[in-house]
C-alpha cells in the first residue's frame, strides 16, 4: 500500500469515527477547510505514527505546517523516503 | 472507642480501649501483644533519655516503628514516621527542619521486645507526630500533626463489632495507613500489617489466616488484590477505600467479591486529614456534605476543588521555606478536583494532573474511571502523549482482567465505550495492552508518563 493510501485512509476513519463529513479529498484542499479540526489532525498523526513508525512533526527538523491535503501526504511520503 | 483528649498517650488510651486483652501487632515474622508494652520495648536506650527529644524513627519494617511510637508518644517532644524510601541525600535538610537530635534505625531497636527496667513512664508529653508526603519532585514535605488531629476522624459512628482485627495494604506511617492502625489501638482490636517484602497473595493468606475483619487500600491495591485469587481467601466485614478516586467499578468489585462486607470510601489527605466517608456504595458524594452545618469537617467547593477546614487538617509543615498549609480562614485546599451532577459531586482528577488537548481540559481519572467499567479491563493509566498538533493527545495503557484476550475485539469496544461517554477530545487515541501498571509505594498509580 502506498504511503498515499494509508494516509488517506487514515483521514477517512478519523472523520468517520469523529462523524466529520469530508469534502472530496484532492491535493488542493486546504486542510482546515475539509472538515477535520485539530483533534482529527492530531488523531490522524498519532495513528500514523503507529501505523508508518514515524512523525514528521517529531523528527527534529524544522516542519513547514501543511496548509493542503497534498502538503500534508507529501509530509509523509518525504519522510518515509 | 475510647479517644484521647489532650495530655493522654497513644499506648494509655490504647490499653484503656481493649484493656489489652488479646490485642496484638503483627508482621509476616513477628506478633506483639499490646499489653506487652506496659513493661518491655523495643527500643535499645533508655526511653527517659528521649524525654522532651525529637526522635526520626527511620525503620525498614513497619513493626519496629509501631513499637517504638508506642514507647515514645507521651515522652518525646517529637516523633517522625520516616519512610523507607526516604533519600539518604534528603537526610540533612529532614534533620535541620525537624531539630531531629535521635535518628533510630533498625540497628537502634531491638528485634523483640526487652524488660524496661524503669518500666512505669509518665506520659505526659503533648507529642508532635510529623508525618512524611511524597511529593512528586523535591525533598518530601513533613507534615505535623498530634495524636487529637489524628484520632479526630474516628470518632464516625463506624459500628466495628467485637474483636476486630484491622489490617491494610497502605504502609501504616503514610496517613492511610495510621488511621487504620490508630482504628485498631483504640478501638480495642489487633492491627496485621502489611510488608513491602511480601507479594500481594502471600498478604492476602496471612490477612485470611488472622481473621482480618476490617482492611483498607488505595483503589490500585484493591484492583491488585482482585488479581490474586488469594483475595477469596479473606472474608472481611468492612473494606475501605482511600487515597484515589473510588470509581463505580472497582466499588461494584469489590461489594462482589466480598459480599458480606460493608464497602465504603473515605476521602483524605495527609495535609487534610479525613474529610468524610461514604457508605452507600456509590462512587462519588452526596452534595449535601458541602457547607454542612455542624460538620466535623466542613467542605467548600472553590475554583473548582475541595476544600475542608477542620480539627483533624494538619497544623502546618515543618521547614523555613515551607507554604502556609490552609488558607486565611483555615480551608485546605486538597487540589482534588470536583464536578456537581444531580444531588451527587464527582471526583474529576488532581488539579496538577490534568491534560491539555488543544486548550480542552481531560482529567485522567475521568478516562479511567470509564476504561475500568468495561468488564475486560482490570485496571488503566491514562496518560499524556505528545502532539505536534494539540500539545497532547490522551493515550491509555490497560491492564486485561484476562490476560489471554484478543486486544484487538477488547480494544475496539473499548473505543466504543469511550466515544459513547465521554467527549471527543478524551477519547484515548493510543490503546496499549500492558500485563502490569506500577503502583508507587504510595500505593497511588504512579503516573510518571512512560
Amino acid at each position: 500500500m502506498s504511503i498515499r493510501t494509508v494516509v488517506l485512509d487514515q483521514v477517512k476513519l478519523v472523520a468517520e469515527h469523529q462523524q466529520k463529513s469530508l469534502l472530496p479529498l484532492v491535493d488542493s484542499l486546504p486542510l482546515l477547510d475539509s472538515g477535520l479540526d485539530s483533534l482529527c489532525i492530531a488523531i490522524i498523526v498519532a495513528n500514523l505514527e503507529e501505523e508508518l513508525g514515524f512523525d514528521p512533526f517529531g523528527s527534529g527538523n524544522t516542519v513547514i505546517i501543511p496548509q493542503t491535503l497534498g502538503e500534508f501526504i507529501g509530509l509523509y511520503e518525504n519522510g518515509a523516503a | 472507642m475510647a479517644l484521647p483528649n489532650s495530655r493522654r498517650a497513644l499506648l494509655d488510651v490504647a490499653l484503656a480501649a481493649g484493656a489489652g486483652v488479646g490485642q496484638t501487632i503483627s508482621d509476616p515474622v513477628h506478633r506483639v501483644a499490646l499489653a506487652d508494652l506496659t513493661h518491655s520495648t523495643n527500643v535499645a536506650v533508655p526511653l527517659e533519655s528521649l524525654r522532651g527529644r525529637s526522635v526520626l524513627l527511620l525503620t525498614g519494617p513497619q513493626l519496629p516503628t509501631v513499637l517504638a511510637l508506642l514507647a515514645l508518644d507521651g515522652i518525646a517532644r517529637r516523633v517522625l514516621l520516616g519512610l523507607p524510601d526516604l533519600k539518604e541525600a534528603d537526610l540533612p535538610q529532614v534533620i535541620a527542619d525537624s531539630d531531629a537530635d535521635f535518628v533510630m534505625r533498625d540497628d537502634g531497636l531491638r528485634s523483640t521486645l526487652e524488660a524496661d527496667p524503669a518500666a512505669l513512664h509518665a506520659r505526659d508529653v503533648d507529642t508532635e507526630w510529623i508525618l512524611f508526603t511524597s511529593g512528586t519532585t523535591g525533598a518530601p514535605k513533613m507534615v505535623s500533626h498530634t495524636l487529637l488531629s489524628l484520632t479526630g476522624p474516628l470518632d464516625d459512628g463506624l459500628a466495628v463489632g467485637a474483636g476486630p482485627v484491622w489490617s491494610t495494604f497502605y504502609d501504616i506511617r503514610r496517613y492511610g495507613g495510621l488511621q487504620i492502625l490508630l482504628r485498631a489501638l483504640l478501638g480495642g482490636g489487633s492491627m496485621v500489617l502489611s510488608s513491602a517484602a511480601e507479594s500481594v497473595g502471600d498478604f492476602l493468606t496471612r490477612a485470611g489466616k488472622n481473621g482480618v475483619t476490617h482492611i483498607s487500600g488505595t483503589p490500585s491495591h484493591w484492583r491488585r488484590a482482585l488479581m490474586s485469587q488469594a483475595a477469596s481467601r479473606m472474608a472481611p466485614r468492612y473494606v475501605r477505600l482511600s487515597g484515589e478516586i473510588s470509581d463505580q467499578a472497582i466499588l461494584d468489585n469489590l461489594k462482589a467479591a466480598f459480599p458480606q462486607s460493608d464497602v465504603a470510601h473515605a476521602f483524605a489527605s495527609t495535609e487534610a486529614g479525613v474529610g468524610f466517608d461514604v457508605r452507600d456504595g456509590l462512587a462519588g458524594f452526596p452534595a449535601s456534605y458541602i457547607g454542612m452545618p455542624g460538620a466535623k469537617a466542613e467542605l467548600k467547593v472553590e475554583d473548582g476543588t475541595l476544600r475542608i477546614r477542620s480539627v483533624r487538617t494538619a497544623s502546618r509543615y515543618l521547614g523555613g521555606s515551607a507554604r502556609a498549609l490552609g488558607d486565611r480562614a483555615g480551608f485546605v485546599d486538597t487540589g482534588d478536583m470536583v464536578e456537581r451532577r444531580g444531588d451527587r459531586y464527582y471526583f474529576l482528577g488532581r488539579r496538577e494532573g490534568v491534560i491539555n488537548v488543544g486548550g480542552q481540559k481531560v482529567y485522567p481519572e475521568e478516562v479511567e474511571a470509564v476504561l475500568n467499567r468495561h468488564p475486560a479491563v482490570r485496571m488503566s493509566r491514562v496518560w499524556a502523549r505528545k502532539s505536534p498538533i494539540t500539545g497532547a493527545v490522551v493515550a491509555a495503557d490497560i491492564v486485561l482482567s484476562e490476560p489471554a484476550a484478543e486486544f484487538a475485539q477488547v480494544r475496539e469496544s473499548l473505543l466504543q465505550s469511550c466515544r459513547a461517554a465521554l467527549s471527543a477530545h478524551k477519547v484515548p487515541v493510543t490503546l496499549r495492552a500492558v500485563t502490569s501498571l506500577l503502583v508507587a509505594s504510595s500505593g497511588k498509580l504512579s503516573r510518571r508518563d512512560g
